[in-house]
């Protein structure tokens, strides 16, 4: 009896062991080149067309967050050629002297990005020496026409009476700050403690209108009508109104957030010379088309957006707005430790307030 | 009046349950992507699910880390058990107290200690790093299921067995090892669904290109948890609940001392 189950266990180990043998395959002949992206952030397909056409094996990894990948690269557990995080990360990248100078010799493709993404990246990326802008959007309101008969078109809707309870605001500082500093007409950057302090006011003057702080649920609540107003990602928005036609996104007036997601290239990548083939292989028209139809999420890339077949998606004003339109467009800058910090604290009274 | 309350008691609790698995496994079934809407029946994820090679792939991790370390932990965590009972009695309760904390330890300090380690012997990370560290927080669960029936062992039979002249390894295998057998295959189940679900210390140690289920789903939240995750879950749900009729169906077969 006994001896069988040893002998059963001894051959599932070895088969086991085999297993992990066959199962590791071997690098690309041209090498490799480590990828850190978010997740569901790319068509997978894409990877396979440039391991075919560069024989550059890609090993692909993915974060959650911008705060969960920061100690990945910075601890250097593992060496990552291409990151991409949003744009306040890469400030503090930046500052941080995290990140290597990119050759854009190497990236003919680069002509693809818009000069108004390099533009707005300038907020954190100054020169624009290390960043390639890979996806973006803007945060705004989300109604459902058939319980919201007026035009919206501003941050003062959230506090509108009339839509109690059905009002969906961002469970995150940062977003459900910049809502109320923008309503307030301040920057959404401010580390000015009184502007702070007036926000985190104005947003326990709203709690009780608030159905709730989501983050991931705004998405599934809006189509599904259980609320008639949320605070969204425009690149859920194409989605959620796919979905629901009833649905409609606006960019207040007051201004808003514009995010970005870049590549980057940290210092201590082992490869840079592949790093910077794979960022130029996503520039390209196809490509990045191909990855725009799978994410959903806008891409900076004006050679694929000229090539969008829905012509709905082509033109919308949701999914690529004119940034010269609008005069009050920010993007996150990092506010160091004490602006962090100061934001935390008042985010704290708010969540606890009655 | 007493037996009315007491089943309803025992209905509520399954519904508690259950119920986020009964919702699971409907929305498995939903051809809409959203969990709002109900777009009609479809096996539509089924046959996605076996289709994605990135979700295969971390099934096929899950499984052989499950495996491995669960097989080696409970190597060592035998041997290891055959060592602590022959010690002392205060070296004893010594290393058992030793054996006791990992396991009362929170898993974010586990994870993050060991990653401090592996980083300080300048290990890559991969899949080895998250099978040793698979194998260390397994071994205590080992210990803790092989330990009591350690203690039943009667001694003089094995030492009867070295007077009779069998060798040591053999009065081993002969004697102690088939009472043991029990306490290591519960061991042995127990590191294999420790393994199984565990997310933090993974996270911590794991290096790019290689991911278990868990930490798969985890990077899904951005865009939302796909439906093909619905269905892989609703399998295993399956799976594990046919598994558990099929023990129950016959007890008493194997004698479970």
């Amino acid at each position: 009896m006994k001896k069988k189950v040893l002998l059963t266990l001894a051959l599932t180990m070895v088969a086991a062991a085999c297993l992990t043998g066959c199962g590791k395959s071997s690098a690309g002949k041209n090498g490799e080149v480590v990828v850190y992206n978010w997740g569901e952030y790319i068509d997978p397909d894409t990877l396979d067309q440039f391991e075919e056409e560069t024989g550059i094996h890609v090993v692909y990894d993915e974060f959650e967050t911008n705060e969960i990948m920061y100690p990945k690269v910075e601890s250097g557990t593992s060496n990552y050629d291409v990151v991409c995080p949003s744009d306040y990360m890469i400030q503090k990248m930046i500052e941080n002297d995290l990140l290597a100078e990119i050759n854009f010799d190497n990236i003919p493709n680069v002509k693809n990005i818009g000069e108004q993404y390099f533009e707005q990246s300038k907020g954190f990326d100054p020169e624009n020496k290390y960043s390639i802008p890979y996806c973006f959007g803007t945060v705004g309101i989300l109604y459902n026409k058939t319980m919201v008969d007026e035009p919206i078109d501003s941050w003062d809707v959230l506090w509108d009476e009339k839509y109690a309870d059905n009002i969906l605001m961002q469970d995150s500082v940062r977003d459900a700050f910049m809502v109320a500093l923008k309503r307030l007409g301040y920057s959404m950057n401010t580390t000015d403690e009184a502007q702070v302090k007036e926000a985190a006011q104005t947003l326990i003057d709203q709690k009780p209108l608030v159905q709730a702080y989501v983050i991931d649920q705004v998405r599934d609540k809006m189509i599904g009508n259980e609320a008639a107003i949320g605070v969204i990602y425009s690149g859920e928005a194409i989605y959620t109104q796919r979905e629901n036609p009833d649905l409609e996104y606006v960019i207040p007036k007051e201004g808003t957030n514009v995010w970005i997601d870049s590549w980057v290239i940290p210092k201590n990548a082992q490869n840079k010379e592949n790093a910077e083939k794979f960022i130029d292989f996503m520039c390209r028209e196809d490509v990045a088309l191909k990855n725009f139809e799978y994410i959903t999420y806008s891409t900076p890339n004006t050679a694929a957006q000229a090539n969008i077949e829905d012509e709905d998606i082509k033109n919308s004003k949701i999914a690529f707005p004119d940034f010269s339109e609008y005069n009050n467009l920010e993007t996150f800058d990092y506010l160091g430790v004490d602006g962090d910090n100061l934001y935390n604290e008042y985010w704290k009274q708010v969540k606890s307030a009655d | 009046m007493k037996k009315v309350f007491s089943k309803l008691y025992i209905i509520l609790i399954f519904i508690f349950l259950y119920a986020p698995i009964a919702t699971l496994i409907v929305l498995s079934f939903n051809k809409s992507k959203t969990r709002a809407k109900w777009g009609g029946f479809t096996l539509k994820w089924y046959s996605e699910l076996f289709d994605n090679q990135v979700i295969m792939d971390a099934l096929y991790n899950t499984l052989l880390l499950a495996f491995l370390s669960a097989f080696i932990a409970t190597i060592i965590g035998t041997m290891a058990c055959v060592a602590i009972s022959r010690m002392h009695r205060a070296w004893r309760t010594f290393f058992m107290g030793v054996t006791n904390i990992p396991m009362l330890n929170a898993d974010i300090v586990t994870g993050i200690s060991l990653m401090l380690l592996y980083l300080s012997l300048g290990m890559t990370f991969g899949f080895t790093t998250i099978l040793l560290a698979h194998i260390t927080f397994n071994i205590p669960y080992v210990i803790l299921s092989v330990m009591p029936k350690m203690k039943q062992v009667n001694k003089s039979a094995y030492e009867a067995a070295l007077d009779l002249g069998a060798s040591q390894p053999y009065a081993f295998f002969k004697v102690i090892f088939p009472d043991l057998l029990p306490g290591i295959f519960t061991g042995f189940l127990m590191a294999f669904t420790m393994s199984l679900d565990d997310f933090i210390i993974t996270h911590f140690t794991k290096g790019p290109g290689v991911d278990t289920l868990s930490t798969k789903i985890y990077t899904e939240v951005k865009k939302g948890i796909k439906p093909e995750m619905y269905a892989l879950s609703t399998i295993i749900f399956v799976v594990v609940l046919l598994l558990l009729l099929f023990i129950n169906k016959k007890p008493g077969k194997k004698d479970n001392a």
